[in-house]
């Protein structure tokens, strides 16, 4: 499995300073089946076989790969989850029967046996949420003529937990925010956000840190609205959160000019010249030197977009580049050094 | 700390570190000192970014409560899904059901539930094309009706005639579906 950038980390798309990513995400179960935590052996092998068939109607078309997780390492499994192409919990040991379909360019993932049978993902640069959808629509649609899903009329599409039941859809956006932290007005915002029904995440989904002031935005409900409200309506608080991170980013650059391109030029410093450095500190770095960037205090743009600095600094990508395991301070030398080779030498 | 020198807060840079957190994330540790004041405020923070984190204790919590309209006390935890053999018991401990028709196997303890997560209780999102056949036609057939409605107000016969047209098409697919 090829280690490099997926699609969506191109850094294109509608208001992508801010908005790295949108993705949604439909949880699908077969009638009839146990959810996989208590699914058998022979159950969870019996539907591998049954959804790989189904995905496999996809192809030539969509450029599908149907991989089981223990066909792959454990670096490769990290890799995955590193680059938000699967979560954290379909690759938690040990790996049984969980399994991944990834499009050629790693915009569409179906993750198999995770907590419910399907969860078909589609990822997109910028704010895109719309168009995530219509593609998520057409393969779960693709899908369904040959998988008879679980569902009733009136609880819609029913799954492993009744947070995820009707829609059965997880809309949600990666946002960069820097200045909304800096600022201090993030918690607050984030209260707001909560009293509206969105759930505010780090980087890598429940319960992790907004490192590099990267926060994942979703919606909490998902019975009793559409498709389309759910989506219009986080589409519409993350129109609202993006101006807010202008109208902080414009404000601190005309009250903390001279702090600020202080600031980045300190981190580019220290990018460009560090010889050991850990995974938490290079993102905090590149989060300032992005914010650098995208306010024109750089000299020039960024030889990388923000995704891909931050994927270049993960453990197991880091690893899975070097082709063995390293230790942890093996790992931080070898990041200081990717990050001197990349960004100092193409500028 | 413990090498005599004093550290300043890695969050605001001016205040001395009071507070040390240490973490391991997949063999990767990292250690965070800051001062009082930043401490108090990355941890509202936290709490911010927390709820998700504890969605079964969510759950848990609004099982467990006194007075939650799906409470039979050891009544309820006796019940077992016929399908799966999942336990109510089990589905309060965890947050999760077991097979699909737990839904029906609990429904009078899950209903309350549903209605206190979501705010709502009628799915109106998508229906799957084989497995929700008629109530994709059911919905259909509403949706004409409600243009034709339209389409008598605004006195566009020709247009109303050619969607009863479209309804009578419809109909004719099942013997027991009403007359417009
Ligand atoms: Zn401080
Ligand atoms: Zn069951």
């Amino acid at each position: 499995m090829h280690p490099g950038f997926s699609q969506w980390m191109s850094g294109t798309g509608p208001e992508s300073e801010i908005v790295l990513s949108s993705r949604i995400r439909l949880a699908r179960n077969l009638a009839g089946i146990p959810f996989p935590h208590r699914m058998s052996e022979e159950q969870g092998r019996a539907m591998l076989e049954r959804v790989e068939a189904a995905i496999q109607s996809l192809n030539p078309g969509w450029h599908m790969t149907f991989r089981r997780l223990t066909e792959l390492t454990a670096l490769e499994r990290q890799v995955l989850m590193e680059k938000h192409l699967v979560s954290p919990q379909l690759i938690q040991e040990p790996v049984r029967f969980e399994a991944v379909a990834l499009d050629d360019r790693e915009g569409i993932s179906i993750m198999v046996n995770e907590e419910d049978h399907l969860r078909i993902q589609v990822l997109m640069p910028g704010l895109q949420l719309e168009e995530a959808w219509q593609i998520a629509n057409r393969v779960d649609d693709m899908l369904e003529q040959h998988l008879d899903y679980a569902f009733d009329e009136t609880r819609g599409y029913l799954t492993a937990w009744p947070t995820n039941l009707g829609t059965g859809l997880r809309a949600s956006v990666m946002l960069h925010l820097p200045a909304l932290v800096m600022t201090r007005q993030a918690p607050q915002v984030f209260t707001t956000l909560a009293q509206l029904g969105m759930v505010v995440r780090g980087l890598y989904g429940e319960g992790s840190e907004a490192l590099g002031n990267i926060f994942q935005i979703s919606n909490q409900v998902s019975l009793g609205l559409t498709e389309e409200e759910l989506i219009h309506n986080l589409a519409v608080v993350a129109q609202q959160i993006v101006g807010r991170e202008k109208n902080a980013r414009d404000h601190l650059k005309g009250s903390a000019g001279i702090a600020l391109a202080d600031r980045v030029g300190r981190a580019w410093g220290i990018l460009t010249n560090a010889r050991v450095m850990t995974s938490d500190e290079a993102l905090k770095l590149l989060s300032d030197v992005k914010l650098g960037a995208d306010l024109g205090l750089m000299d020039g743009a960024l030889p990388y977009t923000f995704p891909q600095l931050t994927l270049m600094t993960r453990p197991s990508f880091l690893q899975v580049e070097a082709g063995h395991e390293l230790a942890p301070e093996e790992r931080d030398r070898m990041r200081a050094n990717t990050l001197r080779e990349h960004l100092a030498g193409k500028r | 700390m413990n090498d005599g020198q004093v550290r300043i807060c890695q969050r605001c840079h001016e205040r001395p570190a009071e507070v040390h957190f240490s973490k391991v994330v997949n063999g990767e540790k990292s250690d965070r000192y800051l001062c009082e004041q930043c401490a108090r405020e990355e941890g509202a923070f936290h709490f911010v970014l927390g709820p998700q984190f504890s969605m079964q204790h969510v759950l848990g919590g609004l099982i467990g409560q006194a007075g939650f309209p799906g409470n039979r006390g050891t009544a309820a935890d006796a019940l077992r899904c016929p399908t799966c053999g999942y336990s109510y018991r089990e589905f309060a401990e965890t947050g999760r059901l077991g097979c699909d028709r737990c839904y029906e196997a609990f429904q009078a303890e899950l209903n309350p539930l549903i209605l206190r997560l979501h705010g709502r209780a009628q799915h109106r999102g998508k229906v799957p094309a084989r497995s929700g056949k008629e109530l994709y036609a059911r919905r259909e057939l509403e949706r004409l009706r409600e243009q034709m409605a339209d389409a008598v107000k605004r006195e566009a016969f020709e247009e109303a005639a050619q969607i009863r047209d479209k309804i009578r098409q419809l109909e004719g697919g099942s013997a027991d579906a009403p007359r417009v």
